[in-house]
C-alpha cells in the first residue's frame, strides 16, 4: 500500500533562532522564538496553529510553547522518537494530522543548548530514561559511550567492506563548510578551511577526525505545515511535502545495530527512500538538490547509496566528482550543513530544503530545484522527505 | 557578560601570550642523587636505571639517569615562597582574570616531551612562557579561558631535554551542589556500569562470576544478544543460556580518543567481536597497539576485573601469548 500524502501538506512558514555555542537564555526561549519566526515568515498569527509536533527529546512542552505565544488551543500534538531520526519524523507527523484533519496548521519546532547545556558529545552517561539505559549498558561499560564513537565503528567496516577513503569523508566535510563560508547564519560564515586543517586536527574516535562530525549547537528552527487550501493565501510560495516516510529496519537499535548479518548500512533509511519514492511518484532523477543529515561526514555517503543516487560503495567516487558541489549533480547542505551551520537536529535542514524550492539557500544552485530531498539522522530509526512547488 | 565586558577582557588577557614568567634560569642545585632517590622512593618507583649505581654502570648508559618526569622538580623555588614571589606575567594575569569575576582556577593538564636524558652531576635551566590562551568557553565548571604554560629545559650545553605544557582554566565560579563534605574517602572514578533490569541482570551477574553467556530459547535454540524477553524467531517466552568460549573474529573497531571519561583507561579500543557460537558482543580489544587491530583479526576473550566495581570481558589477539 502506497501512503496517500502527496500535496496534502504545505510548509509555508520557516523561522531560525540565531545560532551560538552559548545562548544565554532557556530552551524554550529559543523554541517560541524560532516558532515566532516562521509564524511570521508565513504571515500567520499565533492562534491559527492548532497542532505541533517536535522530539521526544526536546525539552519544551507543546503546551509550555503554546502558552508562551498565545496560541489557544490545540487539537493535535505528536513528538517523534530517536534523537535526530526525528527531523523528518515530525514532518510525517504533521502531514498526517494535515491529511486527516486532525490539524490545520502544525508548527515543526526543535530547540535545544546543545552547546552550553547538554552535551552529546559528552556520552550517554548522564541524564538517560531508563528504558534507553538498558540498552546503553551494553556500551557504557567499555567506552563505547558516544555518537562518534558509535558512527565510528560503523564507519571502519564499510570503510574496509567497499575500499572507500578518507578523500571522501574530506569532501563531505569541504564542500559544507564553503557552503557554510556563504552562509551568514553559519558557524563556519567567512571561514577558510581546508584539507591541511582537516588532516591535522585531532582524532576523536578513529577513523573520524573533529572536521568530520558537526557542531555542538545552542538554537531553534521551526517550519510551519498547513493545508494546500490555507497555504494557496498565504504571503510565502507554498512547499509541497510530496512524499515522507519514517522507517526502523529489522533488528535495530539506536546507534548501535551491530547484531545485523552486514551492519555496514543503513537498510531503515533504503525503506525509507523506496517509500517516499512510491508516495511522490518520483525517482532520483527527479531530485535536484539535497538536505542530507550530516552529524558526521561519512553517513551523508551512506544515504547517497540509500536513495539511489549510487551504488552500494560507489558513493565515494560519486562526491569526489563534485557531486554536492554547487554545479554538481546534487548540491548538498547547501546552507552548511550541521557539519558548519549548526546541529539543531535536522530541523534546520527541513528549513534549507524549503529554502531551496523556494529559491532562497544562501547557496542557492543555477539550475531550478523543483525537488528536495532532506533527511534524518541515521543509525537510528530514520526517514526522509520530498519537497517541490506546490501546485 | 556583556559583548563589551568581553572585549575588554580578551585585549587585556590575550596580551599576555607569548610573555615571558621566567627567563632561562639555572637550578640552584644540580641533577643529584639524593633528590633522585627520595624522589624515586614517594613515587615507589624501582627502576635500577634511577638508583643503582652498581646496575647502572653496567647498563648501556653506564651511569645512573634523573627520572625524565623531574625535570620540572629541578626548578623548583625553595621555602623562601612562603614568603611571596615577585609578580611575572603569570601572576600578573592571573589578577586579570580575578579582577573580571574569573577567580576559580583548576590546573587541567600537564604534558610533558623528553628529548634528553640527565644524570647526576647535569644543571638544568628552565624557561616558562605563557603559550596561548583560548577563547571564552562554557565549561562544566563555569565560563572561563584556558590558558597554557609552556616550560622549556635545557641542560648546561644549552641542548634541550624536554618541555612541559600546563594548562590552567580560569572561570567564574558557579554556584556548585552541595559539596560531599561528609564523605571521607577518595572516591575513585570507576567505569560506568549498565543498570541493572529483569531482561539483563542475570547477563551481568554471571559477568561477574567471570563468564560471558548467550541467552537460548529453550523452544527452538536459537541464540541472542543483547538478551531480550521474547525470542524473535518462535515468540517463546523459555529461554536459558550457553556459555561461551570467548573465541571471535573482529567485525569493526574504533579507538576511542576523545572525550577521554574519568574511570577509563587509555588507549581504548572498542569492537564488534562475532563469537564462536555466532553472536555479536561489544567489549575491549587489549594485549596489542591499537594500530594492530585489524577487521577479521582472531581474539580470544577473557573476565577480567577491570576496577574496583568493574567486571568485563576483554579480548586479546589470538595466540598472542599474552593472554593469561
Amino acid at each position: 500500500m502506497i501512503a496517500n500524502v502527496k500535496n496534502k501538506a504545505v510548509i509555508v512558514g520557516i523561522g531560525n533562532t540565531t545560532f551560538s555555542k552559548d545562548s544565554g537564555v532557556s530552551e524554550l526561549s529559543l523554541a517560541v522564538q524560532a516558532v515566532k519566526a516562521a509564524i511570521d515568515d508565513a504571515g500567520l498569527k499565533p492562534s491559527d496553529i492548532d497542532g505541533m509536533a517536535t522530539f521526544t527529546m526536546d525539552t519544551n512542552d507543546e503546551i509550555e510553547v503554546a502558552r508562551a505565544l498565545g496560541v489557544g488551543e490545540l487539537t493535535f500534538y505528536g513528538r517523534s522518537h530517536y534523537g535526530g531520526g526525528a527531523a523528518t519524523s515530525c514532518l510525517h507527523q504533521a502531514t498526517m494530522a494535515i491529511a486527516t484533519g486532525m490539524a490545520e496548521t502544525v508548527v515543526v519546532y526543535r530547540a535545544l543548548n546543545g552547546r552550553s547545556g547538554h552535551r552529546f558529545s559528552g556520552g550517554v552517561a548522564g541524564d538517560i530514561t531508563t528504558a534507553d539505559a538498558i540498552h546503553w549498558g551494553w556500551y557504557m561499560p567499555y567506552g563505547l559511550l558516544t555518537p562518534a564513537s558509535w558512527v565510528a565503528m560503523f564507519t571502519q567496516r564499510w570503510m574496509h567492506n567497499t575500499g572507500v577513503t578518507k578523500d571522501a569523508l574530506f569532501e563531505v566535510a569541504h564542500s559544507t563548510r564553503v557552503y557554510g563560508a556563504n552562509n551568514p547564519a553559519a558557524f563556519f560564515h567567512g571561514r577558510h578551511f581546508d584539507r591541511a586543517e582537516y588532516d591535522a586536527a585531532r582524532m576523536i574516535a578513529d577513523p573520524l577526525q573533529l572536521f568530520d562530525c558537526c557542531q555542538e549547537s545552542d538554537g531553534g528552527s521551526a517550519v510551519i505545515v498547513t493545508t494546500p487550501e490555507r497555504a494557496r493565501d498565504l504571503k510565502q510560495p507554498g512547499v509541497s511535502v510530496l512524499g515522507v516516510a519514517q522507517c526502523a529496519a529489522d533488528n535495530q537499535e539506536q546507534m548501535t545495530s551491530f547484531y545485523r548479518e552486514e551492519f555496514a548500512g543503513i537498510p531503515e533509511m533504503e525503506t525509507a527512500a523506496r517509500n517516499v519514492y512510491a508516495m511522490s511518484g518520483l525517482c532520483v532523477d527527479d531530485i535536484d538538490a539535497a538536505v542530507i543529515y550530516d552529524a558526521f561526514s561519512p553517513i551523508v555517503l551512506w544515504q547517497l547509496e540509500a536513495w539511489g543516487f549510487c551504488g552500494y560503495g560507489e558513493s565515494g567516487d560519486f562526491v569526489t566528482d563534485g557531486a554536492l558541489r554547487t554545479n554538481g549533480r546534487l548540491p548538498t547542505n547547501t546552507h552548511g550543513g550541521q557539519l558548519s551551520e549548526a546541529y539543531i537536529h535536522g530541523v534546520n535542514g527541513i528549513v534549507e530544503a524549503t529554502r531551496l524550492v523556494r529559491g532562497t539557500s544562501a547557496n542557492q544552485p543555477t539550475k531550478a530545484v523543483n525537488h528536495a530531498l532532506v533527511t534524518s539522522g541515521v543509525g537510528i530509526p530514520t526517514g526522509g522527505a520530498i519537497l517541490g512547488k506546490m501546485n | 557578560m556583556t559583548t563589551d565586558e568581553q572585549e575588554a577582557i580578551e585585549s587585556e588577557i590575550y596580551a599576555f601570550v607569548g610573555q615571558q614568567v621566567y627567563p632561562p634560569t639555572p637550578a640552584a642545585d644540580d641533577v643529584n642523587d639524593a633528590m633522585i632517590r627520595q624522589w624515586a622512593e614517594i613515587m615507589g618507583d624501582t627502576n635500577p636505571a634511577y638508583i643503582d649505581k652498581d646496575w647502572a654502570a653496567s647498563s648501556i648508559r653506564e651511569r645512573t639517569i634523573s627520572p625524565p618526569a623531574m625535570m620540572y622538580v629541578w626548578g623548583q623555588e625553595g621555602f623562601q615562597v612562603t614568603k611571596g614571589r615577585a609578580p611575572n606575567a603569570m601572576s600578573n594575569l592571573v589578577s586579570t582574570f580575578d579582577r573580571y569575576g574569573y577567580t576559580g582556577v583548576l590546573g587541567t593538564n600537564v604534558k610533558q616531551e623528553y628529548f634528553k636524558e640527565v644524570s647526576p652531576g647535569d644543571n638544568v635551566t628552565i624557561e616558562m612562557i605563557i603559550d596561548n590562551i583560548s577563547e571564552r568557553k562554557a565549561t562544566g565548571r563555569g565560563t572561563g579561558y584556558f590558558f597554557e604554560t609552556l616550560s622549556t629545559f635545557t641542560d648546561q650545553h644549552g641542548e634541550k631535554i624536554g618541555t612541559q605544557r600546563f594548562k590552567v582554566l580560569k572561570f567564574i565560579p558557579q554556584e556548585q551542589p552541595a559539596a560531599a563534605a561528609t564523605e571521607d574517602k577518595l572516591d575513585v572514578p570507576t567505569r560506568i556500569a549498565s543498570p541493572r533490569g529483569h531482561d539483563n541482570k542475570w547477563w551481568w551477574e554471571a559477568c561477574d562470576d567471570g563468564k560471558v553467556l548467550i541467552q537460548r530459547c529453550k523452544s527452538c535454540g536459537a541464540l541472542r544478544h543483547p538478551p531480550r524477553p521474547m525470542c524473535g524467531e518462535c515468540n517463546s517466552m523459555e529461554w536459558d543460556s550457553i556459555e561461551s568460549t570467548l573465541d571471535g573474529e573482529v567485525l569493526s573497531h574504533t579507538e576511542i580518543h576523545h572525550p577521554k571519561i574519568p574511570g577509563y583507561q587509555y588507549p581504548l579500543v572498542c569492537a564488534v567481536i562475532k563469537l564462536a557460537e555466532g553472536t555479536n558482543l561489544v567489549a575491549n580489544i587489549v594485549g596489542c597497539s591499537p594500530s594492530e587491530v585489524q577487521i577479521g583479526m582472531k581474539v580470544k576473550g577473557v573476565l577480567e576485573q577491570i576496577d574496583e566495581k568493574t567486571m568485563l570481558p576483554q579480548f586479546y589477539p589470538a595466540q598472542s601469548g599474552l593472554n593469561p
